[in-house]
């Protein structure tokens, strides 16, 4: 493909949307492994069983980002008591935990998966709403009006988060179990239950992610495989737990891989996620705004 | 001694089979358990022996299996040779992700060895001489005496690299190398302040591993006369291959081995009787309830028991 101006202008435009895409869905995992050193690997399996839930709900006439709205609180539960599962049979054990509770999450994102495939078969799903297929013609540009949705949304779901977690009273609690576990033990606070709920709202939050992660493209059951490079690109690359981090290393993502899209064909965006996780992870493990 | 006879015994008990007149499906499941000793038995001398969980096994099985598809289309290279070279380049590969251990490790190292999975898998789909995303197509050549089909040798080459994974995976852990691997596990820091060399330790452990996995890996055009980047590099290789260790039991090298033999025969019949999704929930069911339920694995359950029968 020739190189020109007015197409890098236009892979610009689309990674700038697909990178605030990007931020949202990996803010929930920001949150869960970020801050809470959780190894979630099966938030991407979590988040497509979203986009299947909003598909459910969307299929009896909902609009899918009201589905998404309306599953959180049930997603909220499920994180909640992901995180009981977890803490009673690794944390609370303490010895080895990393080794075995890595293999747990990873076989609950098989589960999930194949859960899906029995469920739903694989064949790709989508939703359908007055925004998803038309686009919005800026000047000698299309913008797909389902990414501006998720542009919204994403921009939202970051912001209020961020004023959450630095303005609230339970907010500043997770950020404190972040820091210094055993001195939130010393000032009379529970951290078990702390993190339960920051849990709880991570996993709440991708019952959205997934909402528009339907939206932006149709899904099928094996996505998750693919989110595991985006989202954890994006968190490791944010520097574990800055929400602002987070919304630049979407971008970051988001850029790269809509340029790579353009220039050198679809076959090789895949390998750009996980390339610049590899990047990140073997040059600034810490992330660019780390901790 | 003991080790070794049996070893013997059960290298020529797989010729004998083989060169029996059993029905040929047989070798074609058997193959496939064989194959997931090998691959189980690799993963667990890094992450068993020394913590460090690689999610990337199907990155070093496919690399083995393409060095191999690489050679024979090249040169015509005999299996022999095959083989050799896969273990060779997934051992460097094994080499390289085990320089990333410098500085990666727990979740941050299974991470990169999935990123790794799915860079070379890229790399692949794009590279027309092996096929690219649609696959190649292999003639296999004429099957060598005294075998009767190319499935029945594939099947005595498999037990032969089984027995050799097992036997290094012994040696490994009753020599001073285990014994170092396992202070990486316990506290890497306390380990290297007591004079261990981690780092040595580490990238052979890795080297071993991935080599092993390679030559599983480079058996497997032969057997499919077939290569394609999506099933090759698939995650479920590296799944299993962490199951497996897991529900057998990581501490002892009969661990993996168990977990295998068990694991592998219910998904082969479960492919047959159900469906191959099933056979992936199996893994997963299995691997969440034993690393919850049983840590330690079948081996674990055994000593609890013989404990108690006391």
């Amino acid at each position: 493909m020739i190189f020109s101006l007015d197409l890098l202008t236009e892979a610009l435009l689309f990674g700038v949307l697909l990178g605030c895409f990007y931020a949202a869905v990996s803010i929930g995992l920001s949150v869960s492994f970020g801050l809470l050193d959780v190894p979630h690997v099966a938030h991407p399996a979590v988040m497509v069983l979203g986009s299947y839930c909003t598909y459910l709900l969307a299929s009896q006439g909902l609009d899918p980002i009201v589905a998404g709205v309306v599953l959180m609180p049930a997603f909220f539960v499920l994180g909640i008591l992901i995180y009981r599962f977890y803490y009673e049979s690794f944390e609370k054990r303490g010895t080895d935990a990393g080794v075995r509770g890595l293999a747990f999450f990873f076989g609950v994102a098989f589960i999930i998966e194949i859960g899906l495939i029995l469920a739903f078969g694989v064949d790709q799903r989508s939703v359908s709403a007055a925004y998803i297929g038309s686009s919005w013609a800026l000047g000698e540009y299309r913008i797909p009006y389902r990414m501006l949705v998720a542009f919204g949304v994403a921009l939202v779901l970051t912001f209020g988060l961020t004023v959450y977690l630095s303005k609230t009273f339970t907010g500043r609690a997770i950020k404190a179990v972040a820091q210094d576990e055993p001195a939130l033990r010393l000032m009379g606070a529970n951290p078990v239950r702390i993190k339960q709920w920051a849990f709880g709202i991570a996993t709440g939050v991708s019952a959205l992610a997934g909402a528009m992660l339907i939206i932006v493209n149709p899904v099928e059951p094996a996505l998750d495989r693919l989110y595991i490079g985006r989202t954890f690109c994006v968190v490791v690359l944010a520097g574990l737990g800055s929400m602002t981090g987070t919304l630049a290393a979407g971008l970051i993502l988001g850029i790269a891989e809509s340029i790579v899209l353009m220039f050198l064909g679809a076959s090789w965006a895949p390998a750009v996620a996980f390339g610049l996780l590899l990047i990140a992870l073997g040059v600034r493990p810490q992330g660019l705004f780390g901790r | 001694m003991k080790y070794w006879v049996s070893v013997a015994v059960l290298f020529l008990l797989s010729v004998a089979l083989a060169l029996a007149p059993t029905n040929d499906y047989f070798f074609y499941a058997a193959f496939v358990v064989l194959q997931f000793v090998v691959l189980s038995t690799a993963w667990n001398i890094l992450g068993g022996y020394a913590g460090y969980v690689n999610f990337g096994t199907g990155a070093f099985f496919a690399i083995g299996a393409y060095s191999a598809v690489v050679l024979f289309k090249w040169l015509g290279a005999p299996l022999a040779v095959q083989m050799v070279a896969g273990a060779a380049v997934s051992g460097l590969l094994g080499f390289s992700v085990g320089l990333l251990t410098l500085r990666l490790r727990g979740i941050f190292f299974a991470i990169a060895t999935v990123a790794v999975t799915f860079v070379l898998e890229t790399v692949m789909i794009n590279w027309r001489y092996v096929g690219g995303a649609t696959g190649l197509q292999l003639v296999r050549p004429a099957v060598i005496e005294p075998f009767d089909t190319y499935t029945r040798m594939l099947f005595v080459v498999m037990a032969l690299l089984a027995l050799i994974a097992i036997s290094v995976a012994r040696y490994v852990q009753d020599s001073w190398i285990g014994r170092g691997l396992r202070a990486i596990r316990d506290s890497e820091e306390a380990a290297e302040c007591s004079g261990v060399p981690t780092l040595k330790l580490k990238l052979f452990a890795c080297t071993i591993s991935g080599a092993l996995m390679g030559a599983a890996g480079a058996a497997m055009p032969m057997y499919l006369a077939f290569i394609e980047p999506a099933s090759t590099f698939s995650l479920n290789y590296s799944v299993s291959a962490l199951a497996m260790p897991m529900i057998g039991g990581t501490a002892h090298w009969i661990g993996p081995v168990i977990g295998a033999l068990i694991l592998a025969t219910i998904q082969q019949v479960v492919t047959v009787t159900i469906s191959n999704e099933i056979n992936v929930l199996v893994v997963g069911v299995l691997l969440v309830a034993f690393v919850v339920g049983a840590p330690d694995g079948v081996l674990g359950l055994f000593k609890r028991w013989l404990r108690s029968s006391k």
